[in-house]
């Protein structure tokens, strides 16, 4: 249905009320990115800046947040920052104008290298596993067909708390607690329920005739299946994978249940970054906007899928 | 997998002297069998990391093991946590902090996100950009909103306070959203609504746009109101959609963990601490781990019927 279809029905929303909706809806979409862009803002603000009342609408921008996050930081009487030799860097002198040198690299980068080895790892082998599941589901007679479908959706129904207790035991067991292996196969057990359903969907639209005019031409129905369904299924299972990529990327509970130090990913991590004397917000804001802005990408390439991806592809825009 | 290699050493004999190709013995798979071969993985991954767990954590509902003391002798201890958990206060009353939670997010999301639905399907100019840029905040991460919702928040300087303050004239400093028990329950029904509005709205939208505009035209035909439309047409037509997104929020904030961790912790005292929290502290914190066993059970129990209700209500919805 598109807008020209409205247009020349007969019930086509007046001009003025099209306005209205549109002000109202525009309204809503502002109120509800402040937060993000005050943020992202804070993210550019100095500490002092960042905790200002009343609030700094403007303000000089400053990397001191990224600076704080990126390093450790110790302070130093001015007499001993007087005995230093002069600043190399701007980084270095930001920090030297507020009496403190660095230490050293901060914890971020491993974190963030964690986030990326585990969220595309899981997500690779859901994918992988999804895909097969669901050509299988899609074009064979399997018993207990539903049974087996639903029990698979039910997993992802699980609350992570109540299965975190064993998995902790049992990683504790395999040696895997605290491991990227470890997080990678569970994130791929949780993000593979969805794949599943998804890419069932994205199959069960392709027309079986592909694959038997490929049987017919003498391929075996593995060949078919490469040849024929997969290029067939690319975008739905590019949209699969960035939503598992998403979910992977923004999990939080297991990680911080089941994850101390060497497996830790961002969200968890976040929290602790803490400066002296408080929270450093600047620095805070600074690893969310980092952390969000393959969000905002994704979700311009989902806009589409979106719908499907949130109800495990049940409802189809 | 029999049958596959039975029918493999048909072709064979059939075959006769010719020399194999290498493509023949994937040939001679069954559909039967790839489509095991298929499905195995996904099924026995989902076994060891899903339902394996799940079994053990039964097991371990029944016994006084705790994770702390893994060499300590385990001794069963039968439905005694159970019969703890049904009688203890506590839980009861987290039972209800978690019931107010979901009933409140539901009843704010579906109205909003219902009539944001409504609106942008009136196709106004430039809908498609301003429904994206509202869809963004669910797809954040609870860390990273959990935690800019605690930086907004804060009395003294948080932009919350300070757009509060400057709209009613209230002293900024002299409320604060996570350190007071009436407002610490509100500072998190008003995150969750930020976050999921959006989720509820594409729902709403779907549904909205399922309905083929002929029976409007009949409508107009017959001259309803576009009151009457709203109520006869509309809103019946979108119903299947509405309770759908109700179902999947109200299963996802009965097992809300992320949010209520990240803002509150379950505090101030514990007028925030819904039943994961409860389970949280006892497995992770005091370390029982047959009684936080237990109350997983009867949480995923809960979950598991409304689990079940979601999925027959999906099956409605398709069969429209």
């Amino acid at each position: 249905m598109s807008a020209a279809d409205q247009a020349h029905s007969i019930v086509a929303p007046t001009s003025l009320m099209r306005r209205v909706a549109g002000a109202l809806v525009i309204v809503y979409a502002i109120v509800t990115m402040i937060p993000l862009v005050w943020i992202i803002a804070t993210s550019f603000k100095t500490p002092p800046d960042s905790i200002a009342y009343p609030p700094k609408i403007v303000f000089t921008p400053s990397l001191e947040g990224y600076v704080n996050l990126f390093t450790t930081r110790t302070r130093q009487s001015p007499e001993m920052l007087a005995q230093l030799p002069p600043p190399t860097t701007w980084y270095d002198a930001l920090v030297r104008s507020r009496n403190m040198v660095i230490a050293g690299p901060s914890n971020v980068v491993p974190r963030f290298v964690n986030s990326i080895i585990i969220a595309f790892g899981s997500t690779f082998l859901a994918v992988f596993l999804g895909t097969l599941a669901a050509y299988g589901f899609s074009r064979f007679r399997v018993p207990f067909k539903d049974d087996l479908l639903f029990f698979i959706l039910s997993t992802r129904m699980m609350p992570p708390i109540a299965v975190a207790i064993p998995i902790y035991l049992m990683y504790r067991q395999l040696g895997l607690n605290d491991t990227k292996l470890g997080m990678i196969l569970l994130y791929t057990a949780v993000n593979v329920s969805l794949a599943v359903w998804l890419l069932k969907g994205f199959i069960d639209e392709i027309p079986r005739e592909y694959e038997e005019a490929a049987m017919i031409d003498g391929y075996t129905r593995l060949q078919a299946f490469r040849l024929a369904v997969l290029p067939q299924a690319a975008t739905g299972i590019a949209a699969t994978a960035i939503f598992c990529l998403i979910f992977a990327w923004n999990e939080y509970a297991f990680a911080v249940l089941l994850t101390s130090g060497s497996a830790q990913t961002m969200p968890p991590f976040i929290p602790f970054i803490i400066g002296e004397g408080g929270q450093d917000w600047p620095a805070v804001a600074a690893a969310t906007t980092l952390f969000v802005v393959p969000i905002f990408v994704f979700t311009l390439l989902l806009r589409k899928h979106l719908l499907r991806g949130i109800t495990f592809g049940a409802v189809r825009k | 997998m029999t049958e596959a290699t039975t029918s493999g050493a048909l072709t064979e004999k059939v075959a006769g002297a010719t020399p194999d190709s290498l493509a023949r013995p994937l040939r001679g798979l069954s559909d039967r069998a790839i489509a095991w071969l298929f499905i195995g993985p996904t099924i026995v991954l989902l076994l060891a990391i899903n339902i394996f767990p799940l079994i053990w954590t039964i097991w371990l509902s029944f016994t006084n093991y705790r994770a702390n003391k893994p060499n300590a002798e385990v001794k069963t201890v039968g439905l005694q946590w159970y019969e703890r958990i049904l009688t203890d206060a506590d839980v009861w009353f987290a039972m209800q902090t978690t019931a107010h939670f979901v009933i409140w997010t539901i009843v704010i999301e579906t109205v909003l996100g219902f009539g944001l639905a409504w609106l942008i399907d009136k196709k106004f100019r430039g809908h498609g950009v301003w429904t994206t840029i509202i869809l963004i905040p669910m797809m954040l991460s609870p860390a990273v909103v959990g935690n800019f919702w605690t930086f907004l928040y804060q009395p003294q300087s948080g932009l919350f306070n300070y757009a509060v303050s400057f709209f009613t004239g209230i002293e900024p400093s002299s409320f604060q959203m996570l350190g007071d028990v009436r407002l610490s329950p509100w500072a998190i029904v008003i995150v969750d609504a930020w976050m999921w509005t959006p989720y509820v709205m594409l729902i709403c939208l779907a549904g909205l746009r399922s309905i083929p505009d002929y029976i409007y035209e009949a409508a107009e035909v017959d001259r309803a109101s576009p009151w009457r439309q709203f109520w006869s047409i509309t809103l019946p037509m979108a119903l299947p959609f509405i309770m759908l997104a109700v179902l999947f929020r109200g299963i996802e904030n009965f097992k809300m963990f992320d949010m209520v961790n990240l803002l509150t912790g379950g505090g101030p005292g514990s007028t925030t601490e819904v039943v994961s929290i409860t389970l949280k502290r006892q497995a992770f914190e005091s370390w029982r781990t047959g009684y936080s066993s237990a109350l997983a059970i009867i949480l995923f129990v809960t979950v598991f019927g409304l689990a079940n209700i979601y999925v027959k209500a999906l099956n409605r919805v398709k069969q429209r």
